[in-house]
């Protein structure tokens, strides 16, 4: 047990030194992405690899933070720490919400609900007027941080993404190997079973789902603020099926499958770019080779061949 | 043990982001064009491949080789997600040196990008996007925006439709914000040229695909044209089954935004009849006959539409302002070539001389369009009869309705 802490903290430590030594290395706009991702694909990851939920509609809380956090920018001149909070607030009022409908179904029911309600936010943001329909929210100031530190410069908004990034990573750690997390595993390997015991299994689960909205929606802000624009693509289901394959491809339930998974992911969908139409072939491709080859993902495998859990 | 897998995890990583560090390179004397489309989604063959070969013939044409400028022209595929075409545009300024980018369809990733080349300083030359935005309220020192946008279509093709006749009208909208506004548009312009809205439809975008009971509440109307406040897939869809439930006899169909190669996709059994508004078209004169044919051989699938008429004249206009300021200061401000490109009148095959307005706007004169029968149709391509045209000075919004902050200024 000793061990194994040691060797998390290891790969901790080595996150926490790729993060620092990314933007050197890589343009760090796109690292910023990454991370966003990352962030959001581990929220996404905290219901269906440890509270075994597959919500298929997780688009709707990281594109409404998106919304939030570009709105009160750029209307109320919001500075850009009280905007992404006001994003996560409102990823997790909605998740409220659409959790304590959802929870009441399991399996494809519950996935099938979720993508339902998704759809229906993603039609309200296309008529509502804030969101400016098709044209997104756009020219989104990055503000300045606690009022004084201007993000105008790529590096200085790469620090903030980071701390928020690993922030909301660490949150989601601590919270898998704390005994709520013990009671969430539990809940996921047999719910009559915990009930039986005495747990509340909804309120369990609604708590779960309202955590990983909030942090869906932190890293929907995030990413309005770095790109400087909220648009229909943040909540559209296609995003809600990249973060199942970001998760799935990484590795279902590790704590840094998800992050890995998001890695590929955007770096398929950047450095692909300049090969046109391939972009979706070799996505398609590398898919189908994934889960034939890696069933697990690639950090599970990784962690199954040193039998860690990562 | 320990040490073997913190090196594994460590090397794994490392090996995962090296190859892609590359070195800025931006004051070496080559001026850079980045072509920036949708390659594999919806507006492939609006944009896509065709525009990047069209931008490679205006190097040709304007003989950047033989004139001592070195050109370099790179391309990427936008996927129409607005993260994306920001994220390659703000990595081509910072990374790879590029100077300008042009073309950029879908109006999200239009605006998306049109700010990043504000904050960059970089010239942008947009024509793939509808939306008047980009020369309105959100107008920028930077940006140039050519061959239409959503007020010239709903302009040529709403007035001047109620000219050659048809004055009473039926809309077909997609009920988003894109829809109403051009619905909204045309209808502001059929009733000033003298024509009435009898009515019209909303239907919920996206996914609908079946518009049977929508046509047959416009037949039921007697309209004698169907206004069709829709894009893409939508308005392909609508066109079709307008003609299987025989709307084509008696009533004509205006497509508030279609392209050539959309008549080409539809085939013109179908498409016959149809109005349509675009500033370009390869069968106009001598010189659109001319570029068409250079550049038949390189895009063989598709003959240019105004898009990628667009992007040819953009970048040849372009490269003149370039020569005439020099590399050097042309690489420093995009906003001064931008500003430069505007002080010069523009002069190429596909649209002739035209002018460049303070906002950005290119003044290009709308053609309103009829799609031929296939038994007027003599050669392939041969698609459209010319209606009526519209000077470039009155085909788009006044300078004054606009709001652009760059004429208060």
């Amino acid at each position: 047990m000793r061990g194994q802490r040691n060797t998390q903290i290891i790969a901790f430590l080595i996150l926490i030194a790729l993060v620092i030594a990314a933007p050197g290395m890589l343009y760090p706009v796109f690292v910023m992405k990454v991370l966003c991702f990352a962030l959001f694909a581990s929220a996404f990851n905290l219901l269906i690899g440890y509270v075994g939920l597959l919500s298929f509609g997780h688009a709707a809380f990281f594109g409404l933070g998106a919304y939030a956090t570009a709105w009160t920018a750029k209307n109320w001149g919001l500075t850009p720490e009280i905007a992404i909070l006001l994003g996560g607030v409102s990823g997790a009022a909605l998740g409220t919400v659409f959790g304590w409908l959802a929870i009441r179904r399991q399996g494809l029911y519950f996935a099938m609900i979720t993508l339902a309600l998704a759809q229906m936010v993603y039609f309200f943001c296309v008529e509502a007027p804030f969101t400016g329909g098709e044209d997104g929210i756009q020219q989104v100031p990055r503000g300045k941080l606690f009022g004084v530190f201007s993000l105008a410069n790529d590096m200085s908004i790469y620090w903030l993404v980071a701390v928020i990034f690993l922030a909301g990573f660490f949150l989601l750690n601590r919270v898998v190997h704390s005994p709520f997390g013990q009671v969430l595993k539990a809940i996921r390997e047999n719910e009559p079973r915990a009930t039986s015991l005495g747990y509340r299994t909804d309120s369990y689960k609604l708590i779960a789902f309202i955590l990983s909205t909030f942090i869906a929606g932190i890293a929907g802000g995030t990413k309005s603020l770095v790109f400087g624009i909220a648009t229909l693509t943040d909540v559209h289901w296609s995003m809600s099926g990249e973060v199942v394959l970001m998760t799935l491809l990484g590795g279902l339930g590790t704590i840094f499958g998800p992050v890995m998974g998001a890695l590929v992911v955007t770096t398929m969908e950047n450095y692909l770019a300049p090969f046109g139409a391939w972009v979706t072939v070799t996505q398609g491709l590398i898919f189908i080779a994934c889960v034939l080859a890696f069933r697990r993902g690639i950090i599970g495998e990784i962690g199954a061949k040193l039998k860690l859990a990562l | 043990m320990k040490i073997s897998r913190r090196t594994l995890l460590g090397a794994t990583a490392a090996g995962a982001v090296v190859p892609w560090a590359r070195p800025a390179r931006a004051a070496d004397g080559v001026v850079r064009i980045g072509v920036l489309n949708d390659q594999s989604g919806p507006y492939r063959d609006v944009s896509g491949l065709n525009s990047v070969a069209c931008v490679r013939q205006a190097l040709q044409d304007y003989g950047a080789a033989t004139r001592g400028m070195t050109v370099e022209v790179l391309s990427a595929d936008h996927q129409n997600k607005p993260d994306v075409g920001a994220g390659i545009a703000r990595q081509w300024f910072d990374r790879d040196g590029v100077d300008m980018i042009i073309d950029v369809p879908t109006s999200s990733v239009g605006l998306a990008v049109a700010s990043v080349c504000r904050e960059k300083n970089r010239a942008y030359i947009n024509v793939g996007a509808g939306t008047a935005e980009l020369t309105g309220k959100q107008c920028a020192p930077t940006t140039i925006h050519w061959a239409y946008d959503t007020w010239m279509l709903a302009h040529s093709t709403g007035g001047a439709t109620v000219k050659a006749g048809g004055d009473t009208w039926y809309f077909l909208t997609a009920d988003y914000v894109f829809g109403h506004d051009l619905e909204r548009q045309t209808t502001g312009f059929v009733t000033a040229a003298g024509g009435k809205v009898l009515g019209h439809s909303t239907y919920p975008f996206p996914s609908t695909t079946d518009f049977s009971s929508f046509l047959l509440q416009a037949q039921a109307t007697g309209a004698k044209v169907l206004g069709l406040a829709n894009a893409g897939a939508d308005t392909v869809n609508s066109i079709k089954q307008a003609h299987e439930f025989g709307l084509t006899d008696k009533t004509r169909i205006a497509a508030l935004l279609m392209f050539i190669t959309d008549v080409h996709a539809l085939g013109l059994a179908t498409a016959q009849g149809l109005v349509l508004t675009e500033s370009f078209y390869w069968n106009m004169n001598e010189k659109t006959r001319a570029f068409a044919m250079r550049i038949k051989d390189k895009t063989p699938n598709n003959m240019p539409n105004m898009v990628q008429a667009g992007c040819y004249a953009g970048t040849i206009h372009y490269l003149k302002a370039v020569a005439d300021m020099g590399v050097a200061a042309a690489k420093a401000s995009g906003a001064a070539t931008i500003a430069r490109m505007k002080a010069m009148p523009t002069e190429d095959d596909a649209f002739g001389t035209c002018h460049i307005r303070e906002d950005g706007r290119v003044l290009v004169p709308a053609y309103l369009f009829e799609v031929k029968s296939p038994s007027e149709s003599k050669e392939p391509w041969d698609y459209y009869k010319l209606l009526v045209t519209t000077p470039g000075a009155e085909a788009f919004r006044p300078l004054a309705d606009g709001n652009c902050p760059l004429i208060h200024a």
